[in-house]
């Protein structure tokens, strides 16, 4: 049961990187890929019908991880304490500038907003990279269950590390190359015209550098936490997930060269999904890993809410993830068409 | 100041209240948009779908602000109150979790559909979005205010061998009975402040000489549906709600009425100043017996004061507590006055005429907001000093590893960004007050 709700907990936040992450994006690029009001607005409607439902994974995701294991979201969230409030303006920063930029029609509010939608996509997706980041090097917990970290310390790596050092930036900037080139393949496939074009010739350029900070991050984690690669050997889903992801991977530059961006775009879901998954099952059974000494990590086995509640929780997760996924397939194939930028004072 | 749980509790009261202004009106407006576009499909008439049109534009700028002002609650469970989440997430952590899985995704997949598919959808469709957004946003609320029901009222959960609180039964903690009755007292206090919202504007229209045919439509709207649920906010849910704090938190009971001294036929009282160094309320203007037919269904049952239990019990703010209660229930019967005799002239075909009640209706606005946020504030100053009542001291529910000056830095933030969010709020509200309902059917548009 606690394994199971590991995966669940797990696959929930994978299915918010790939949703949310095109938002992200599409924040990030449309600045880049959108130059006149008409442009930006038909970026702002390729994602405006979804950025709200696919924050919700977050949210969901957050309170299944509540459900199921509360002492890594009570050590884990008040560790992470100036982090996190962070990412919290940053998401309202991002959810206002959505809503609010079309709602008046004048020049320098919608470039305010523009600016301020960019600006907390780039550092959303550093920080959720970040993140990760902070899971694979671990933290320092000690015997309370508990650890406090400053945002920065001297950006080294080691018994007392800071939220940012040069490890997680590393991570953080990998996610923001990856988010930025999904967001580029959602965009070529959802837009037309000059947005399409730009993104199109960004899509390559974007996957290459993904390609090498890729290696330069899996590098960097064997010398972080040798522990990681160690339990490759030992699980066995971490082969499939690395399957995934390759499969992925060369799906992304076989959808670019034959101009097969739907392909391409579902090949970079496939990419997040397997790489998020292999550092699942490689880090399986611990979900906060300790610094200090092994006994005090926080694992699914010992910071596990207990097997009724868990047994209860499954019973309407499972009927409640195929509405979630019902909902959402729904509204994909009723916003299937490309985008078209929206008449002032209607849409995004 | 340099007491981290002065912050954890000043910042989670001050972002939930600020919340709480946004959720309160969408709640009872989903209502009033479903009864409208429902009156459109009956009737044919555009006037519903016109008016309907106009309110799913303020319903989106409240939803929107709704929704970014509610994440930093969901966080600050783990972020500012840590121990409580430990020791108590094996139960609550459900409740949280199906608010995203049965109300978050049901509410955003449907928002852009109500407020941009009127020209995409069939008018059924359009319908149907709008009782995804009522069912949803209504479902939303039942998920937290079970929560809340659990901390007043801990139902359905066994301590496990490590002190913390696990679930025991699923059903037991779904339809706590507190949580039912809070939950329809609740709910109606949102269609209240919905009902006032639109009288207002019906009236400010009217007063203006604005579009005749929407300002009568939501004057009579606001007035019908005000009264109905004014008085239902008071009668049965109110009156239920009181019984049950009698039943299980006599001692907020007593706190709320500043009563120190125990004994039967006690007294209501209906204003009067509690001083808690001479244990005693000053000035006050009573009525005999009433408190106990209140709270427990006779004029002779004994209502235990303050006195009563050990002074570590009582509620660390009764001057608070006993103000806000007061506030509340003065305000609900002012409420039920105002939309009475709105009803009242209505009926008898005077209310448009009537200069100084369409007044009343255009300012009366705020008390239900203020009604609404006093009567938060006597549920949660009335649980202190209990995080989980009786189980779980609030003391003991803080971030171990967080600073008073980390959580006082992020309440000053937040501080600061609700000014500039209520400013652009307040901004774009006017704006689409200013610019009236849309006439032509099936358009949203601005005119620059």
């Amino acid at each position: 049961m606690n394994e199971l709700w590991f995966w669940l907990v797990s696959v929930m936040f994978a299915i918010y990187v790939v949703m949310d992450g095109f938002d992200f994006g599409a924040g990030i690029l449309h600045l880049v890929v959108a130059e006149t009001n008409e442009e930006r607005r038909e970026v702002l409607g390729a994602i405006g019908p979804f950025w709200d439902g696919n924050e919700v994974w977050l949210l969901a995701g957050g309170g299944s991880l509540f459900l199921a294991f509360p002492k890594v979201l009570a050590s884990g969230f008040s560790g992470f304490y100036l982090a996190l409030w962070l990412v919290v303006w940053c998401l309202m920063l991002r959810g206002i500038s959505i809503e609010f930029r079309s709602h008046v029609q004048d020049g320098l509010w919608r470039h305010f907003w523009d600016v301020t939608f960019a600006g907390s996509s780039v550092l959303l997706a550093v920080l959720f990279g970040a993140a990760l980041g902070n899971v694979l090097r671990g933290v320092p917990l000690d015997a309370t269950g508990y650890f406090g970290m400053p945002l920065w310390t001297d950006f080294r790596v080691g018994p007392q590390p800071g939220i940012l050092d040069w490890y997680t930036v590393l991570i953080g900037v990998f996610a923001l190359a990856t988010l930025t080139a999904h967001g580029a393949l959602f965009l070529a496939c959802k837009t037309e015209g000059p947005v399409q074009d730009r993104s199109k010739a960004l899509a390559p350029r974007l996957w290459l550098l993904v390609l090498v900070l890729w290696i330069a991050a899996s590098y960097a984690t064997s010398v972080v936490n040798p522990w990681i690669f160690h339990q490759l050997a030992r699980a066995p889903l971490a082969w499939v997930a690395t399957l995934l992801f390759l499969t992925g991977l060369a799906l992304v530059f076989a959808g670019i060269k034959r101009e097969r961006f739907l392909l391409a775009f579902l090949g970079s879901g496939a990419f997040i999904v397997g790489l998020l998954a292999a550092s699942a099952a490689c880090v399986y059974p611990v979900m906060l890993k300790s610094t200090l000494d092994p006994a005090f990590d926080l694992t699914a086995l010992n910071a596990a809410a207990s097997d009724h509640g868990l047994r209860a929780g499954l019973a309407w997760w499972l009927i409640g993830f195929p509405i979630a996924i019902g909902y959402a397939t729904f509204l994909f194939r009723f916003h299937r068409a490309k985008v078209k930028a929206a008449v002032d004072g209607e849409g995004y | 100041m340099g007491d981290p749980l002065f912050w954890h509790r000043l910042q989670f009261g001050f972002t939930a209240t600020y919340h709480y202004l946004f959720p309160q009106l969408t709640m009872g407006l989903a209502l009033v948009i479903v009864v409208m576009k429902a009156m459109g499909l009956k009737t044919g008439e555009a006037r519903y779908n016109d008016a309907a049109r106009f309110w799913i534009r303020i319903f989106g700028i409240n939803f929107a602000v709704g929704v970014v002002t509610g994440i930093p609650l969901e966080f600050q469970f783990g972020t500012n109150w840590a121990r409580f989440s430990q020791h108590s997430g094996g139960v609550i952590g459900q409740t949280l979790a199906m608010e995203g899985m049965f109300a978050f995704f049901l509410e955003s997949s449907f928002l852009g559909l109500l407020i941009w598919g009127e020209k995409k959808l069939s008018p059924r469709g359009h319908f149907g979005a709008a009782l995804a957004l009522w069912l949803g946003s209504w479902l939303s609320g039942y998920f937290i205010v079970a929560t809340n029901a659990f901390m007043q009222h801990p139902v359905g959960y066994t301590v496990a061998t490590d002190g913390t609180l696990q679930l025991a039964s699923f059903w037991a903690f779904l339809l706590n009975p507190w949580a039912l009755a809070q939950y329809a007292h609740t709910m109606i206090a949102a269609v209240v402040t919905g009902s006032f919202v639109v009288a207002a504007i019906g009236a400010f229209w009217t007063l203006k000489g604005l579009h005749p045919e929407q300002a009568r439509l939501n004057l009579k709207t606001g007035a019908i549906l005000g009264f109905i649920f004014s008085v239902l906010v008071a009668f049965p849910t109110g009156d239920q709600q009181g019984k049950l704090v009698a039943r299980h938190q006599p001692i907020a009971l007593a706190a709320m009425e500043g009563r120190f001294e125990s004994g039967p036929r006690a007294e209501l009282t209906l204003i009067g100043q509690p001083n808690i160094a001479k244990r005693k309320i000053e000035n006050p203007i009573q009525v005999p017996a009433v408190l106990s037919f209140i709270a427990y269904g006779t004029f002779s049952s004994n209502v235990q004061g303050l006195l009563a239990f050990p002074e570590d019990q009582w509620p660390q703010n009764i001057e608070l507590l006993y103000y806000s209660f007061h506030i509340m229930a003065g305000l609900g019967t002012l409420m039920i006055a105002v939309m009475g005799l709105a009803t009242l002239l209505l009926w008898r075909g005077r209310l448009e005429g009537s200069r100084p009640m369409l007044w009343v209706l255009m300012l009366a606005f705020p008390f239900p907001y203020i009604a609404t946020t006093a009567g938060w504030a006597v549920a949660e100053f009335g649980r202190q000093p209990w995080l989980i009542y009786g189980l779980f001291r609030t003391t003991q529910g803080g971030s171990p590893t967080v600073h008073a000056g980390q959580t006082a830095f992020t309440t000053l933030g937040f501080a600061g960004i609700f000014v500039v969010l209520s400013i652009l709020f307040l901004y774009l509200i006017g704006r689409e007050i200013a610019h009236g309902p849309a006439g032509v059917q099936g358009t949203g548009g601005h005119h620059e």
